[in-house]
């Protein structure tokens, strides 16, 4: 990859994921009042990022235990209602530790 | 003010969870063969996580801009109903060249919490985005320069922040409310069927995201449509 190459990339890169955002922002100014719609765009966030968290995560880490081990300790410390760092966290050590003691049994 | 340092608050935890996922992009960036600037330039002008992870795997061969721009129009185009979602919640100041600006801002996170407030200022948006940019940049910056120096169990480990995060958006919503619970176990049925059932593991990742995010949200359109007065919880 040139240089020119690399800056005609980045201009599609951000320019579309720019557009994308920005349009559909600016176009949308009144209420939508039609329930369906709405409750579409109520559950869309949700389930985008379910989609985007199963089963990839699983696979995130290079061993699927301890990836496992870290979504459950997060939706535990999500559902006490902990904030996102906290929760984050808490999944980042438990990876680690159950890394660390299967390596140890191994 | 008070908005904007409110706004300021709340993007604090998303900024420092983009601190450890923008990291590992750094990291990888740096792997495939871009220089640092090249990757904390793709993270300042894009700011997105899957995107960018899809977009410097294509950017290493030449001349693949079509695959480019079918990448990011499939991987983003979430992005799209966030904004039409975010639209309805503004206050009636946040219009015109306010939307053009800070519509750049719409991440998954920023918007989730966003969506939290029950009226969005420009303010509090200006100010909800500052940590997250910085964090995003910054996290960049330095997994591209220190990148290699940590040890490999804890980079595998900071892989799994950014869907910690997510599911510290989802889980407490989803347990005050059986209707977005049934919705999302939808959401994740169909995308362990796109995952794992080998006719339909042919989609493209962020293809098969955008699909089964759709499906589910129409499903849960229709079979517990949302009333107006719960939409604000």
């Amino acid at each position: 990859m040139n240089n020119k190459e690399f800056w005609i990339y980045l201009l599609i890169m951000a320019g579309s994921t720019y557009l994308i955002r920005a349009i559909p922002f600016a176009a949308v100014q009144k209420k939508i009042q039609n329930v369906f719609i709405r409750s579409f765009l109520y559950y869309i966030p949700y389930t985008v990022l379910a989609a985007m968290t199963f089963p990839t995560a699983l696979y995130a880490t290079g061993n699927i235990y301890a990836a496992a081990a870290g979504l459950i300790v997060a939706m535990i410390f999500a559902v006490r209602g902990h904030s996102l760092t906290i929760v984050a966290v808490m999944s980042c050590v438990t990876v680690m530790a159950v890394t660390f003691l299967m390596t140890m049994s191994i | 003010m008070k908005d904007f340092r409110k706004g300021l608050g709340c993007g604090l935890p998303i900024g420092f969870g983009y601190l450890s996922v923008s990291f590992t992009f750094g990291i990888l960036a740096v792997s495939y063969g871009f220089e640092w600037w090249q990757a904390v330039l793709i993270s300042m002008t894009t700011l997105t996580s899957a995107g960018q992870l899809a977009g410097i795997g294509i950017m290493i061969d030449p001349g693949q801009y079509i695959q480019m721009l079918i990448s990011q129009l499939t991987i983003n185009i979430r992005y799209s109903f966030m904004s039409v979602s975010l639209s309805q919640k503004t206050s009636p100041e946040f219009s015109g060249i306010r939307r053009w600006i800070f519509g750049f801002f719409m991440t998954d996170e920023i918007f989730a919490v966003a969506s939290g407030e029950s009226q969005v200022s420009t303010r509090f948006f200006a100010g909800l985005t500052v940590a997250p940019y910085f964090g995003w940049t910054l996290g960049t910056l330095f997994g591209a320069v220190l990148g290699n120096v940590l040890p490999e169990f804890i980079m595998n480990a900071l892989c799994l922040a950014i869907y910690g995060m997510f599911i510290a958006i989802i889980a407490p919503k989803a347990k005050d409310s059986m209707k977005l619970l049934s919705v999302v176990i939808v959401a994740i049925a169909l995308s362990c069927a796109f995952y794992y059932v080998p006719i339909l593991s042919v989609v493209s990742q962020g293809l098969s995201i955008s699909l089964c995010a759709v499906i589910a949200a129409v499903f849960g359109a229709v079979t517990f449509p949302v009333k107006e007065g719960e939409l604000h919880e």
